[in-house]
């Protein structure tokens, strides 16, 4: 057992641990701060594939965004400061069986892959991965189109959730 | 030396938890939780096959920003759907909202 | 090397080989000595924070035209200790119905997330914490921490005050974040790398001079991510008591205190990084890293100044102004700024540095000049429009 295998054990515990809490919890504010445990589980993630920017974008993104907004969202939707009443619906065991069978499944179709057990080829110093990301995202025979039709989504986003929740008096 | 298949173990478990979360939950933006749980498991999945792959092809990156993005667009609509429904019918339990306009 | 030109090496080194001589596994040594780095700095910085108490207290007293404490030791320098003892005996109250896990975490992760900032300021080229790669990318996720703990210090509290407060604060720092990162971007393209390390290697000429409406943006958008007047929505006395920290007494309000003055002290340390040079200074930094550390500590002293000069100046602005001072003017400005800029980097690189200075210094010039003319004429239009004679319909007598 390596430093990196224990490292990533912890993490992966932290990250399923407060996914449970996430979709078990009654208070939906404790929910969302579970969420960003695990947002930040993920991020450590990253970083420990050697992805750095992708792990210091997912805590801006994912963290100083969307955690925010789901908690402003839960604030708005709510007549009192409190939950009442359970959290599940009716049928949750069925749910239960249907994401424990996608699990099982996905293990099953994954295991017959030859590759499963891959082990990572060593990460050079000095690798300007920032730089060839850069350059992936706005050269004309690399990304450049798929990046800017997500901006031109990014800004029907916008006007869109404006739109629909403007407060019309 | 971690091996990829504990990746991606990793990513179907938080795949599955956030498919429970999606089905199971009456609060509306609790669903959006779930799915928020399911694309950062897409992520984990990518990311993990950029790095055990070729490094130096940076798809599996893009890819994973493009998601980043398109999840930023998806919960802000999708809250600011529930927080304009919330204000026609004073709730957001899923199954409360089954009418249209009557 | 020595003690002199590369102390954190130094120490490191002789501490390993006493841990190793000593019988403990290398990676355990070499784990406890990254771990002594880490006490040592927070601690270094948690002194500083004691110091600035004093600071502010005197400053503000000379811009309201008083003296400040004087009485408690020469100058009133152990005036900070007074504090500190104030704030520990007081008793510790969680209001009823807190969500008591959330409401003792948010004090902690609000100081924690300006300490998390000391991790990428290059002291000296030899005293850093880490040289990471994606350093301007660090700064807005961890301002990002800021505003989570902000949120959760108000739900927690169970106060529609607090609520209100931490709505318009958080409200106020995500907006000023869009401008921020882009005027980050400006010394990130002129370094041609996101690291602080780099950023400050390659500043020959300082940015300020290069680019100095940015440092100006920059400022702004510091002082408003800040939470500081004349952006203080989260402490508006006259408005919501005291905003999301109404229920916090004792230590656990002292924490918030704490973490305001020394995040407004990292913020001048930061303005010091990206445009003024950093630790260099016309090469006396060469003279060792001690004096180089102590370069970059005076330059962010400096900006703290200009921090507080602003406030104590300024009043607040209105909420619904504030927003739209950033989306309406700071946002559009900065991204102008970013463009212009990087076709000027792009069409100037090869040409020799006086024109190059000259060229980006006038490009600013230039934008600021259109942006007055545009500001002129938008009030010399709104001003006439309220100043015209409105035709009553009532018949005179």
């Amino acid at each position: 057992m390596t430093i990196m295998q224990i490292i990533f054990l912890v993490v992966g515990a932290v990250i399923l641990g407060s996914a449970l809490m996430v979709v078990t919890t009654g208070n939906l504010i404790h929910a969302a701060l579970w969420l960003i445990v695990t947002l930040f589980g993920v991020a450590v993630l990253y970083a420990l594939l050697n992805a750095s920017f992708l792990a210091v974008v997912q805590i801006v993104i994912y963290i100083g965004a969307i955690a925010i907004l789901f908690i402003f969202a839960v604030m708005l939707t709510r007549k009192e400061m409190r939950d009442r009443g359970p959290q599940l619906n009716s049928a949750w065991w069925l749910s239960a069986i249907i994401a424990l069978l996608t699990f099982g499944g996905l293990i099953w179709i994954l295991q017959s892959w030859g590759d499963f057990a891959r082990l990572p080829a060593d990460f050079p110093t000095g690798f300007d991965a920032v730089g060839l990301l850069g350059n992936a995202l706005v050269s004309p025979d690399a990304f450049v189109l798929p990046f800017e039709v997500a901006s031109v989504l990014l800004l029907a986003a916008l006007v869109g959730a404006v739109y629909v929740a403007f407060n019309r008096k | 030396m971690i091996p990829l298949s504990w990746y991606l173990t990793l990513s179907a478990a938080l795949f599955s938890i956030g498919l429970f979360g999606v089905l199971s939950r009456k609060n509306a933006v609790a669903i959006l939780l779930g799915i928020e749980l399911m694309l950062n498991s897409v992520n984990i999945n990518l990311v993990s096959f950029w790095r055990y792959g070729d490094i130096t092809q940076m798809a599996g990156q893009v890819f994973s920003i493009i998601v980043f993005a398109v999840a930023a667009a998806e919960v802000a609509v999708g809250l600011a759907l529930v927080i304009s429904v919330y204000r026609r019918r004073n709730t957001v339990i899923a199954d409360e909202i089954d009418m249209m306009k009557w | 090397m020595n003690l002199w030109t590369d102390p954190i090496n130094f120490i490191a080194h002789w501490l390993m080989a006493l841990l190793t001589s000593w019988g403990l596994a290398e990676w355990l040594a070499n784990f406890l000595i990254q771990l002594i780095g880490v006490v040592v700095l927070v601690s270094m910085m948690m002194l500083i924070d004691i110091l600035l108490v004093w600071v502010e207290r005197k400053v503000v007293a000379r811009f309201q035209d008083r003296l400040g404490p004087n009485r408690v030791g020469p100058f009133g320098i152990i005036q900070p200790f007074a504090d500190i003892i104030k704030l520990l005996i007081k008793e510790d109250i969680t209001p009823d119905g807190a969500d008591r896990v959330v409401y003792n975490l948010a004090p902690i992760l609000s100081l924690m997330s300006v300490l998390l900032l000391w991790a990428i300021v290059p002291l000296a080229p030899v005293i850093f914490g880490v040289d990471l790669n994606v350093g301007a990318l660090y700064i807005i996720a961890t301002g990002a921490i800021g505003a989570l703990s902000i949120i959760m210090a108000a739900w927690s509290s169970n106060n529609k005050y607090a609520l209100i407060g931490a709505f318009r604060q958080v409200a106020v720092m995500v907006s000023f974040e869009v401008p921020m990162i882009a005027t980050m971007l400006i010394p990130t393209i002129l370094a041609s790398s996101m690291s602080m390390g780099v950023i400050v290697h390659s500043q020959n000429v300082w940015y300020v001079v290069i680019a100095p409406l940015a440092a100006i943006i920059f400022m702004i958008t510091a002082i408003a991510e800040l939470g500081r007047s004349p952006f203080d929505m989260n402490e508006a006395e006259s408005e919501i008591v005291a905003g999301f920290h109404i229920e916090y007494t004792g230590m656990k309000f002292g924490l918030f205190y704490a973490g305001e003055l020394m995040h407004a002290f990292t913020f001048g340390g930061f303005w010091a990084i990206l445009f003024f040079g950093g630790y260099r200074l016309f090469g006396l930094e060469n003279l060792g890293p001690i004096v180089a550390a102590g370069i970059l500590l005076a330059k962010a002293l400096l900006g703290y100044w200009v921090i507080m000069w602003v406030k104590y100046t300024m009043m607040r602005i209105r909420i619904d102004n504030m927003l739209s001072f950033s989306w309406k003017f700071l946002t559009p400005l900065a991204f102008v700024l970013l463009m212009a800029t990087a076709l000027m980097n792009a069409i100037l690189r090869g040409a020799s540095s006086g024109i190059y200075i000259a060229g980006m210094f006038l490009t600013n010039v230039v934008i600021g000049w259109i942006v007055i003319e545009i500001l002129r004429r938008e009030s010399k239009r709104s001003r006439v429009m309220i100043e015209k004679p409105i035709h009553r319909a009532v018949a005179r007598p």
